[in-house]
């Protein structure tokens, strides 16, 4: 299943202005898993999904959609290659229902009218796909709907175009208990319906819950992809704010391939934590 | 292969088959939850006609005064009808009474200083009223002032344009036979028979084919019989009217005979169906209500913001043209007052008691037509009781801030019941 990956990143460096935001980020992404990219502010996951999305320019860098270079120049190309971004303040407009939020902007018609019938029946197609059985009716207004409910129509509408990488930006980092349970669920039907997806979370249960591995990101310099089941809570939590664990994460601080042979000192001390 | 093995159980919404009780209940909770709608309109109108049919049954219920109404609220409904565009943005035209008069203004320089035919006139009049729209939208959408101010602006300068087209204070009339037609001549009864038929038979089609439609996709439909009694609902209300408008209503038949829908009954049917179309039925209608819900999401899923911001206000200030065109046939002239004093104030009040909501997102065309009668018949039965045009404002001021705070109240009601 992980044989190619479906979005690979090599190398991407990206600037504003004198501030370097990105260094040399590489990243793997392959379809039916969840990629859960952790991070702590300001280390460069917002920008960085910015530039896979197309809304950031990168400044160096390839990337390579199922082992095929592309350029993604703006959304639009984004969209064409099958990425969708959920953000985190969903965008849905209160005012509409559900069949309406998901396909604005992107309305079916025949002539100059609007096929409502199409839509709805390919709304609720795609809702029965992902099993999504807690709303009751397509037609309903969003503003009557849970934000977990809400955050479901948003990664619905997501999913609807064929999509074939989705990336979540912390979905979700405003719902309680129950409604986080039900979300994380839905992600996880997204990778195992064959999707990609990539997951923004600050919460370690989240993504240990749904992530099949995790990528951290540190200071703009990715430390460390590696399997879920291959690291603990502690680690994780470690790269994401000293940028190294044990073996794993920066070895020395140009943040180079080199292996540090002990002469660091925060290696000889958590060594062998593998 | 997951997929397909999960799509097998069927759409998501399983809902139980609707029954007409479901219908009920759900309409009720939802005027519970505060999406009231038109429901207010509705009562209001009720009640008012009620009210002045008990104080002043001989003049109140006469087909004469019947038919006043449509003419009397004409050029005020037509405005509303505009303005309900830009109120679903959440913003506010205050220059629209004025925009009617410049409009008015240029109808009648044209048609009666320069002598062209009446249709170079009402060409010129919206075209005016496009200009004015687009000027408006800019300043609002790329300038980016509010536009509260923009308008307001705009309501102090064409009072001016007004008074500088109409040479200052005298007034241009209007003789054209076409344009004084508009609000001053009927149709001849057997047309309004036909017009009423031909659309009651349109709306009947539509809203079958409709459900037939939606019913062999499996989709969740409204019962057959609720669909039935909208379609005799507005066959009895559209038969009704025009019967009592085919009504004789001239004081001496032998001198002139007086029957009849007015012409400018089936010119505001036909712009309610034409507007009510775009908003519903089309993707630019959809991106409005959109853009008038959340303007950031709009953005993002793609939607030209500032192009829809603009072309509101070209929809607002040309309708605005059209209300002109309609209040300088009724008077058969055009003086400096034209589309001024209490014009726009009923024109918002009209929308505004109508349901479209001031805070944007929520609103209809019909809501404009539905107020307009509302503050036709205040306007109307008031003047019968004898009452001076002082309390005429004061009570009509009254019934628009009662608008605004079951706009405002509900708007509350529903943010607390999580039903917006």
């Amino acid at each position: 299943m992980s044989a190619t990956p479906l979005l690979e990143l090599r190398g991407i460096d990206k600037s504003f202005g004198p501030v370097q935001v990105l260094r040399d980020v590489a990243l793997t992404v392959h379809p039916g898993e969840v990629t859960a990219l952790v991070g702590d502010n300001g280390a460069g996951k917002s920008t960085l999904v910015k530039c896979i999305s197309g809304i950031h320019p990168t400044d160096a860098g390839e990337f390579l959609f199922n082992g095929e270079p592309v350029h993604i120049n703006s959304p639009r190309d984004a969209a064409a290659l099958g990425i969708e971004v959920v953000y985190q303040d969903l965008a849905l407009c209160d005012n509409l229902d559900i069949v309406q939020n998901m396909f604005l902007g992107r309305e079916k018609r025949s002539g100059i009218v609007l096929d409502e019938p199409s839509m709805e029946q390919l709304a609720a197609e795609t809702l029965a796909g992902l099993s999504i059985r807690t709303v009751t009716s397509l037609r309903q207004h969003v503003s009557s709907l849970s934000g977990g409910q809400r955050q479901t129509v948003a990664i619905a509408k997501a999913v609807l175009w064929n999509s074939r990488l989705v990336i979540l930006d912390e979905p979700t980092a405003a719902l309680g208990v129950a409604q986080t349970a039900q979300v994380l669920e839905l992600v996880r039907r997204l990778a195992d319906n064959g999707l990609a997806v990539v997951l923004i979370s600050h919460n370690m249960n989240d993504v240990f819950a749904v992530a099949d591995r995790i990528a951290a990101l540190y200071l703009g310099q990715m430390v460390a992809q590696v399997k879920t089941t291959d690291i603990t809570h502690a680690q994780v939590v470690e790269l994401i704010t000293a940028g190294r664990s044990g073996a794993l994460g920066l070895t020395d601080d140009s943040g180079g391939g080199g292996n540090g042979n002990g002469t660091q000192p925060a290696d000889s001390i958590s060594g062998g934590h593998r | 292969m997951t997929t397909t093995a999960v799509r097998k159980d069927g759409p998501a919404a399983v809902t139980p088959p609707p029954t007409v009780g479901g219908h009920v209940r759900t309409y009720w909770s939802r005027v519970r939850g505060g999406d009231v709608g038109a429901l207010p309109a509705v009562l209001g109108l009720i009640v008012l006609c009620t009210v002045f049919a008990v104080m002043r049954p001989s003049s109140f219920l006469s087909a004469g005064n019947f038919a006043n109404l449509f003419t009397q609220g004409a050029a005020v409904t037509l405005i509303a009808m505009g303005l309900v565009f830009v109120l679903l943005l959440g913003e506010i035209d205050l220059s629209a009474g004025f925009a009617s008069g410049v409009c008015a203004a240029v109808l009648a320089n044209v048609v009666t200083v320069l002598g062209y035919p009446w249709w170079v006139a009402v060409l010129a009049a919206v075209a005016t009223g496009v200009l004015i729209g687009t000027s408006l939208g800019l300043l609002v959408a790329k300038i980016g002032i509010p536009s509260f101010v923009v308008t307001l602006a705009g309501f102090l300068a064409f009072q001016g344009i007004v008074l500088l087209l109409v040479k200052e204070g005298t007034n241009i009339s209007v003789r054209d036979e076409v344009l004084v037609a508009i609000a001053n001549r009927n149709l001849a009864p057997t047309l309004g028979w036909a017009l009423t038929a031909i659309a009651v038979v349109g709306y009947a089609a539509v809203q079958l084919l409709r459900h037939r439609n939606r019913v062999a996709r499996g989709l969740i439909t409204d019962p057959i019989a609720v669909v039935a009694l909208r379609i005799g609902g507005l066959a009895v209300i559209l038969g009704t009217a025009v019967y009592v408008l085919n009504l004789e209503r001239s004081r001496n038949v032998l001198i002139v005979s007086l029957k009849g829908v007015p012409i400018v009954v089936p010119v505001i049917a036909v712009l309610l169906i034409v507007w009510t179309f775009v908003l519903q039925r089309t993707s630019y209608g959809r991106h409005i209500y959109a853009v008038g819900g959340n303007r950031e999401a709009a953005r993002r899923a793609g939607i030209d913001v500032d192009r829809i911001r603009i072309s509101v206000f070209v929809i607002c200030s040309s309708m605005a043209a059209i209300g002109g065109i309609v209040a300088a046939s009724r008077a058969n002239s055009v003086d400096p007052n034209t589309g001024g004093s209490n014009v726009l104030l009923y024109a918002v009040g009209a929308a505004v008691i109508g349901g479209t909501s001031l805070f944007g997102g929520k609103g209809r065309v019909l809501d404009a037509v539905l107020g307009g009668a509302v503050v036709a018949v205040i306007e109307n039965g008031m003047g019968l009781m004898g009452y001076s045009a002082g309390v005429k404002y004061v009570v009509t001021g009254v019934v628009l801030l009662l608008a605004a705070s079951v706009d405002a109240l509900s708007r509350r009601r529903a943010a607390a019941t999580g039903t917006r």
